[in-house]
């Protein structure tokens, strides 16, 4: 491939995936949080922040809030404790967001995109070439050099969920340094919850996809859409991995019910209490990134990604009829499924958030442990004895 | 004296109940039931409790007791006879009063005075509402529906008598539902300083 158009192309897809997770959905989310508990709790919700234009406060139900927000965390004073470590003070909350957002670096969000060629007869299943139609023949593999793939991917490494593995692991980091760096017993102990309860509920979240790579035959990402788009979605080959990663998701983000990192009985703000102006909001943020990249992940893994029923390269497939639509428009809509797809995922999260009380830690401890990892284990086991079975 | 224990046992939970999924479903079902109802439900089943309290806002009840006004009488002079009633009774002593006496060929000379300064500290007052009460001319009432505009200036919360004369009623005029007599009217009943009591 030109060099050009691979940069190009690369750079084009990273601001694509900043725009989408750091600019549209963390503020969507934060608007989202407070508008939906408004609405399970009978409340209105926040419409204060608003523009005057003409006399009018224009407020837009409440969407300007993140803004101001935004504005009001920049414009803080940035207060380090006198005693603090003020380079690992002022790089944990970095090192949270950038993992946060670098999940994303793996996570398709379309099928390939083809340039310079109609496309219309070109189906790259990634592995060995092959041709969606038969009756292509040959044709297949010539046409295939003929246009640019574009894979709709930042990175398609060969580990694919590893890497997203690795990367969370590294967001525990940024909460143990910010636990330590602040000089303050509550912010330390903050830490170390936090730290303990993302390592253990790592290894659940890692060990409930491992059915799923099992299945899918692969660890890339798009080579799992692929492999649903082929079969069936994920969720219907594991649903007992679905609901363990879901539980094992939420509590990866350190969000109530498993908010046990922050308790203001306890610890007061955990790992959060000397924090303030942008480096809080880098933390906050994070969070709100992280349950937008867990929210992909399961919408790639179990919900098949882009994949949408009746949708085929070549346009929608209704019983027999065929409704043929451009390659692009294809591939728009593949993306617009997927992140309808990730804002459904979004949506139950609040939910859950909404409605389930807080655990006492001891509880998240054993309910990761005692629960959690037996219950992946066995699920290993049972997928890897009907695997051997099928074939 | 020995201490009673009384022990309660704890309630028996089925297998279902400790495994919490199915009552986590229950919850979540109750609460997307609520969000859904909110979100997109018809005007009259939502069951939002708020208000967007500048734009929209509720209707106080019937005696709610805004600022303060001085009722007028026929003649547009103050139904208040400075008897001082009010600041009496007033616990946050924000009333301030000084009487004056008619000119000598009033009719109501010696018969009544009336107030020459009469003014509310507004952000002393506690609207509770005991001058109204202590009343007995029906001169201050708090029938206004109105709040304090707001400002920066304390001076701006001094109501002097022209500012509590000029502010109307609920219903918008000036007087008083409740009738005065002056002397002289058929309806007077007759007591004044002339013919005695």
């Amino acid at each position: 491939m030109d060099l050009t158009v691979l940069l190009v192309s690369t750079i084009a897809k990273i601001v694509f995936v900043l725009a989408v997770t750091v600019g549209v959905f963390a503020p969507l989310l934060i608007w989202a949080e407070r508008r939906q508990s408004a609405m399970i709790q009978d409340r209105v919700g926040p419409s204060r922040a608003g523009v005057r234009i003409g006399g009018k406060n224009i407020t837009l139900i409440g969407l300007l809030h993140p803004l101001a927000d935004a504005l009001k965390m920049i414009w803080k004073e940035d207060f380090v404790p006198p005693n603090a470590d003020r380079f690992l003070h002022a790089i944990a909350p970095m090192l949270t967001v950038a993992t946060a957002i670098a999940v994303f670096a793996v996570i398709p969000f379309a099928d390939t995109l083809w340039l310079g060629h109609g496309g219309d007869y070109l189906i790259d299943l990634g592995r060995g070439r092959m041709c969606w139609k038969p009756e292509l023949g040959a044709s297949c593999a010539q046409a295939y050099g003929q246009g640019t793939a574009i894979p709709l991917q930042i990175a398609n490494l060969n580990v694919g969920i590893l890497y997203v593995f690795a990367i969370a692991g590294t967001g525990v980091i940024g909460a143990a340094l910010g636990g330590y760096a602040s000089d303050n017993k509550y912010s330390l102990l903050g830490g170390l919850r936090a730290a303990s309860q993302m390592v253990s509920y790592e290894v659940v979240l890692g060990l409930t996809l491992v059915g799923s790579f099992m299945i899918y035959d692969t660890l890339q990402l798009d080579q799992m859409v692929r492999w649903q788009q082929e079969h069936v979605w994920g969720v219907f080959v594991q649903p007992v991995a679905f609901f363990m990663y879901m539980f094992a998701a939420i509590a990866e983000t350190k969000r109530v019910p498993f908010d046990l990192p922050e308790g203001e009985s306890e610890i007061v703000g955990g790992y959060l209490t000397e924090y303030s102006g942008f480096k809080f909001g880098m933390f906050f943020m994070s969070e709100f990134v992280e349950i937008i990249a867990l929210s992909a992940i399961a919408a790639t893994i179990f919900f098949g990604g882009w994949h949408l029923p009746f949708l085929t390269e070549h346009g929608f497939e209704l019983a027999g009829t065929m409704f043929h639509l451009p390659h692009g428009v294809v591939v728009g809509i593949q993306i617009l499924a997927f992140l309808l797809k990730v804002v459904v995922f979004i949506w139950l999260q609040l939910m859950i958030r909404w409605t389930l009380p807080r655990f006492r830690y001891d509880q998240v401890m054993s309910l990761c442990w005692k629960i959690l990892l037996p219950l992946s284990l066995i699920n290993i086991m049972v997928t890897g004895i009907i695997v051997l079975m099928v074939g | 004296m020995t201490v009673r224990v009384k022990v309660i046992d704890k309630p028996e939970q089925t297998l279902m109940e400790k495994s919490y999924v199915p009552e986590i479903a229950k919850g979540l079902g109750k609460t997307m039931q609520r969000f859904f109802q909110n979100t997109f439900g018809s005007q009259e089943s939502k069951r939002t409790a708020t208000v967007r309290y500048p734009e929209q806002q509720r209707e106080y009840p019937e005696r709610f007791r805004g600022i303060h006004r001085l009722t007028h009488r026929a003649d547009g002079s103050p139904r208040c006879v400075a008897c001082l009633c009010c600041s009496t009774a007033c616990p946050a002593q924000c009333i301030y009063i000084e009487p004056a006496e008619y000119e000598p060929d009033d009719p109501r000379y010696g018969y009544e005075r009336y107030p020459a300064v009469f003014v509310i500290d507004e952000l002393r007052c506690i609207f509770c509402g005991y001058c109204v009460e202590a009343c007995p001319c029906d001169a201050i009432r708090m029938d206004t529906g109105m709040h304090m505009p707001p400002s920066t200036e304390r001076e701006h919360f001094m109501y002097d008598k022209e500012t509590l004369m000029s502010i109307p009623g609920k219903d918008g005029t000036y007087q008083s539902a409740n009738p005065r007599h002056e002397p002289g009217d058929p309806t007077h009943p007759g007591l004044d300083r002339e013919q005695g009591h």
